[in-house]
């Protein structure tokens, strides 16, 4: 009987404690740890994906070995945690991952209401719609009726709901857990549709028994900012993801990559100095190194790199830059000055 | 605990009154109770004060608010535009009911016919019985649900060659899509006359009964129910001039149009469960009638009765008080491995509510605790069947 007073005083004890841990300095936890803790998808060619002996690869996965190599001056320092669309949130809420880089949608709900900050949008992306080509069907306002595959917990539930509502359409909504068996179910003929954002569709159509026999419709239905994010409440680790995206922007504008990177060292160009350390101490400012950017660029590469690498034009997925360019390319990417 | 009072039987000795076994062991008591409530508090409070600290919303006030999605099946009125997200809430829940009633009398029935093959005297019987129980109980659920599902889709046609099974309907991957009842105004004799037939029965065979008690003669209640059920409102139906037309479902662009629909997840999501748990009740009906003794087998022959009345007049009621308990658990189960169901997007409570609806409110604490308090409530009212209809088959000793 003691005992069991004993261990509930102890419990209590526990539980008290417990609550004084909600937040701290997420840079000193990383440090401490010796390596970044990244929440990344199950696997989603281009963005992120493990391959046969588990080696991850892609544009979100990159982001991760980014700030791994602006904190570390190592980009092999992250340790990867595959998250469901279900669980990410929770996962990065309850602090089982440093950041969540995992083609995440920015809406002002999941900003304001979740304890979480969504930081840079890293890829521009929308919802679109795939079907095979033997259906002739050239645009989505031709699915009236149609079964249409999703992933459950994702915004693509909704923007799906709003656009054929608005649009005065009937569907039927087929939502799994995983996006292996959305691929799976679509591919054998459960569903007309499958839907998700335009980049997730090339990419999952590589998944598929035939893909030339799938075409991508022209619509996008929804913007899909998708970018990393962290937990509210600490500034400091929030300034390191967003500058550790801006400055690979900035080094693509300023033309510095991973392979010129150490004679632009030399260079004249004040913005180029200041990006690379040799000029200011803009790393001291947010809790790193001065030569955090040499790092991110020498290691992991520019936006553009990264980019074309992963899932640019001359990959399988050959998604063009479009909204992803930079601001003086048309585009929708834009890095603030480093000064 | 130390309630045991011995002080009694010796007489009464003066102790103090912190030494008295009685007084302490309330006193332990009272303390637990008084450290579990705190501590349950304390845990709550903890919550709500780091909820608070992370900024995360909390509160209920999410069930009014509009879902905004779709869902496949329902079987309440339900409209992505205007429905809240306690009717995502009540949907979830019907389809996870339906699965589960439907389930826990598919695989009943089939459990006892496979449990009882396997002590049949028929090898072959006896041989598919084993066979099928060690199969389907050492494959996990989880490929179950998969086979079941992409075995059905891939066998069902695509929607433009729908199979027309004529009467019931058209079949192909995207469900069955049967004709829908639509009852007519004299409609509701029908109905009344169904329900009078089933009181009827039940009144003739408490009767027939009671006079096979008094005279042993016997009266063909079965017959006679089965008229009064099926054929009584079949006559009314007759008479009243066929107040029941069928909604006929039609070819459409995508799938067809009219009709209801049971969609291939709810089917592959049945068998799946009901053969799987099948199994295992096979094998507890088989413990069951094992464990009666041989003698009441051997008695009843002596007696004149055949294989089958000494089955069911002889040996299952005495196997249901051994087979009642374990079959609660394998109910429960069932019920609560339908929460499988998130990995075939079948739409049950743990796919649209603890799913969709959590992650587009972020609330997990009170959507979390509210289906996890509606898995408990669905047990413990199973449970209490069970326990009521254990209590009435027991052995009554006179």
């Amino acid at each position: 009987m003691t005992r069991k007073i004993l261990s509930a005083i102890v419990g209590t004890a526990v539980l008290g404690l417990a609550a004084g841990t909600a937040s701290a300095a997420t840079l000193d936890d990383v440090k401490g740890k010796g390596s970044l803790q990244c929440g990344v998808s199950q696997g989603l060619p281009g963005f992120s994906n493990p391959d046969q002996d588990g080696n991850w690869s892609g544009l979100d996965v990159d982001f991760c070995r980014a700030v791994a190599a602006a904190v570390f001056g190592d980009s092999s320092k992250v340790k990867y945690t595959p998250l469901s669309a279900k669980e990410r949130f929770t996962a990065l809420q309850s602090g089982d991952v440093d950041v969540l880089s995992r083609n995440t949608t920015w809406t002002m709900s999941r900003d304001t209401a979740l304890g979480l900050n969504f930081s840079v949008v890293n890829y521009y992306d929308g919802q679109g719609f795939m079907v095979r080509k033997d259906m002739g069907i050239n645009s989505a306002l031709e699915l009236s009726g149609a079964s249409i595959c999703t992933n459950t917990g994702t915004t693509t539930e909704l923007n799906v709901a709003d656009y054929f509502r608005a649009n005065k359409m009937d569907y039927e909504l087929v939502a799994f857990e995983k996006a292996d068996e959305v691929v799976a179910a679509y591919d054998a003929g459960r569903c007309d549709v499958y839907t998700t954002d335009q980049s997730g569709l090339y990419a999952q159509r590589l998944k598929l028994k035939d893909p030339g026999a799938h075409v991508v419709l022209p619509e996008i239905i929804s913007k899909e900012p998708l970018g990393p994010v962290v937990r509210q409440g600490d500034d400091q680790w929030l300034n390191i993801i967003k500058w550790t995206h801006f400055a690979m922007l900035n080094a693509e504008e300023l033309g510095v990559t991973s392979a010129n990177v150490d004679e632009m060292k030399n260079s004249d160009n004040p913005s180029v100095k200041r990006l690379l350390g040799t000029e200011g101490e803009f790393g001291g400012a947010i809790g790193l190194s001065n030569d955090w950017a040499y790092n991110i660029i020498k290691e992991v590469g520019n936006y553009a790199e990264t980019f074309d690498k992963n899932v640019g034009p001359d990959t399988q997925l050959g998604i063009a830059r479009g909204a992803n360019a930079q601001w003086n390319d048309g585009g929708l990417q834009y890095g603030p000055p480093i000064r | 605990m130390a309630l045991q009072d011995v002080s009694q039987d010796v007489g009464q000795p003066k102790v103090a009154i912190f030494n008295d076994p009685k007084v302490r062991g309330w006193v332990y008591q009272v303390v637990l109770l008084v450290a579990i409530v705190y501590l349950v508090y304390a845990g709550v409070q903890n919550m709500f004060a780091n909820l608070a600290a992370q900024n995360i919303a909390s509160g209920f006030g999410f069930i009014g608010r509009n879902a905004g999605f779709a869902i496949s099946q329902s079987l309440l009125e339900y409209s992505q535009a205007e429905s809240s997200y306690g009717k995502v809430y009540m949907v979830g829940l019907l389809n996870t009911v339906s699965i589960a009633f439907i389930g826990v009398i598919l695989a009943t029935v089939m459990g006892f016919i496979i449990g009882i093959s396997r002590l049949s005297h028929n090898f072959v019987v006896r041989s598919v019985a084993t066979i099928y129980v060690e199969t389907f109980r050492n494959i996990p659920l989880l490929l179950h649900i998969f086979i079941w599902y992409f075995g059905v889709l891939r066998l069902l046609p695509q929607p433009k060659d729908s199979a027309n099974l004529g009467l019931l309907g058209l079949l192909n991957n995207r469900g069955w899509f049967a004709p829908k009842p639509i009852p007519q105004e004299l409609f509701f004799l029908t109905a009344a006359a169904f329900v009078v037939g089933i009181v009827l029965t039940f009144v003739i065979s408490r009767w027939a009964r009671q006079r096979q008690g008094k005279t042993g003669q016997q009266f063909p209640t079965f017959f006679a129910g089965l008229g009064l059920i099926i054929g009584l409102p079949f006559v009314i139906f007759l008479i009243s001039g066929l107040p029941l037309v069928f909604d006929y479902p039609v070819a459409g662009a995508f799938r067809p149009k009219g009709g209801m629909t049971v969609i291939p997840e709810f089917m592959a999501m049945l068998l799946a469960l009901s053969s799987y748990t099948a199994a295992f009740i096979a094998e507890i009906v088989r413990a069951g009638i094992l464990a009666v003794d041989k003698g009441q087998t051997e008695a009843s022959h002596a007696l004149g009765l055949r294989s089958g009345p000494t089955l069911r007049l002889v040996i299952i009621p005495q196997a249901m008080r051994v087979i009642i308990p374990p079959l609660t658990s394998q109910y429960l189960n069932l019920t609560k491995n339908s929460s499988l169901a998130v990995a075939i997007a079948y739409p049950d409570l743990v796919s649209v509510f603890a799913g969709t609806a959590l992650n587009q409110t972020g609330q997990a604490v009170e959507i979390l605790g509210m289906t996890m308090l509606t898995y408990l409530g669905l047990s413990l009212l199973t449970s209490a069947f069970m326990n009521w209809y254990n209590a009435r088959m027991a052995l009554v000793e006179r």
